[in-house]
């Protein structure tokens, strides 16, 4: 009840809230448009001067063209400002789309060293491996070999898209295998290049404190991957580092794992 | 704004990692993922999603089984799928496409590349 009777009093307010600025807006219109007036009668007063005399019309044209000169070089101004702002707009695009795929290649390399580090199994870390190279790389054909400690020889640990048995020795003198292995950097041949299981197109070295442990050979790419990409030599890099240390880590835990059950076990027999 | 799920159907990890990855760019957005085709199926009944990305060659239900049942579903059949895979045979995309998929990319994947597809689906979806 208090509440409607209070609502047209607040109502009134309003309304002479309302009516107080509407009163104040046209006080400052009535005031702009004296001022406008004003400058209209000093306009038409010049004029007026001017067509009397041929010389107040010459000093009014002259102050009209000095004006006019001042408008256009301002205007030159913002147009050069413009062409500016409009190339430092250009750069940044670029540099945008610079960082974009720069950021999109951090992401894969730091997914790559991520997963290869998040295990001390040596199986999980092969098929992380595989994973790396069928899904970040686009690799069809690929072998990833590891070094005999008994025989001193790399033989396939694992590969995808034809049987391990298939796959060539690493033996062989010569060619892009011996030359990585010598290097210890990864090196790419003609993706390009018919499929042939003799040769891989890339090779990446394995290598711990200079020692070769493995290295994975990729002999095919996927239909779709024509060639490498800054990406992909970062990766191979990448994998060349990472995936050496994280099959080195794996081995060594396995067989610290065998030592320990086997010390274990004798202790379990002698106290028993 | 409201916020959008989106559902990851993919076995490797390395992938899923990838994908969460470039997804978490966009604002407004849940992931879930699920490590193969049973897993999405039961995810994809038993919640709402604005999305769903799909590998095909995966364990236990494959991504092509996987998206003919949920385009058999009538609850389900709105859901944009995109289909990210290794087969890049242009059969392999006509039946992925032909079975409801509405985008098919193949690996490897440019994460800016997913993401503008992801949006632009997201976007048309929430328009209709």
């Amino acid at each position: 009840m208090s509440g409607d009777r209070k609502d047209p009093f607040n109502r009134g307010e309003e309304f002479l809230q309302l009516f107080s600025r509407g009163a104040e807006f046209t006080k400052e219109l009535l005031v702009e448009n004296e001022r406008l007036r004003a400058n209209l009668a000093v306009l038409e007063q010049k004029q007026t001067d001017a067509s009397r005399s041929p010389e107040e019309w010459d000093k009014y044209r002259d102050e009209l063209q000095s004006r006019l000169q001042d408008l256009e070089a301002e205007c030159e101004s913002v147009r050069v400002r413009l062409q500016q702002v409009e190339a430092e707009n250009q750069q940044f695009a670029a540099r945008y789309l610079e960082i974009e795929e720069e950021n999109n290649n951090l992401a894969n390399l730091y997914v790559a060293s991520y997963q290869l580090h998040s295990t001390l199994d040596l199986d999980e870390v092969l098929k992380i491996i595989v994973e790396i190279v069928i899904n970040l790389v686009g690799a069809e054909v690929f072998a990833v070999y590891l070094l005999d400690g008994d025989s001193g020889e790399l033989d396939v640990a694992v590969s995808e898209g034809a049987e391990p048995s298939e796959f060539p020795s690493c033996s062989k003198p010569g060619g892009i295998v011996a030359k990585s292995l010598e290097t210890g950097e990864p090196l790419c041949g003609d993706p390009t290049q018919p499929f042939n299981l003799e040769e891989p197109i890339v090779c990446i070295p394995l290598i711990v404190q200079n020692r070769p442990i493995g290295l994975i050979g990729i002999f095919a790419l996927l239909q779709q991957k024509d060639g490498f990409s800054a990406l992909d030599h970062e990766l191979f890099s990448v994998m060349g580092g990472h995936a050496s240390t994280a099959l080195f880590a794996a081995r060594l835990y396995s067989q610290s794992e065998r030592k320990l059950n086997t010390i274990q076990g004798f202790i379990d027999l002698l106290t028993k | 704004m409201d916020r959008k799920r989106i559902l990851i159907v993919e076995d490797s990890p390395t992938m899923r990692q990838l994908l969460v990855f470039a997804l978490r760019r966009m604002k407004n957005v849940d992931i879930v993922e699920a490590q193969d085709g049973m897993d999405g199926l039961r995810k994809v009944s038993s919640d709402h999603f604005d999305l769903a990305l799909i590998d095909i060659n995966m364990p236990v239900m494959d991504g092509l089984k996987l998206i003919s049942l949920i385009r058999g579903e009538d609850s389900l059949r709105g859901i944009p799928i995109v289909v990210i895979t290794t087969e890049g045979a242009k059969e392999d995309r006509e039946r992925a496409l032909s079975l409801g998929a509405n985008e098919y990319l193949t690996k490897p994947i440019q994460a800016n590349h997913v993401l503008a597809i992801v949006k632009g689906l997201l976007k048309e979806e929430s328009t209709t």
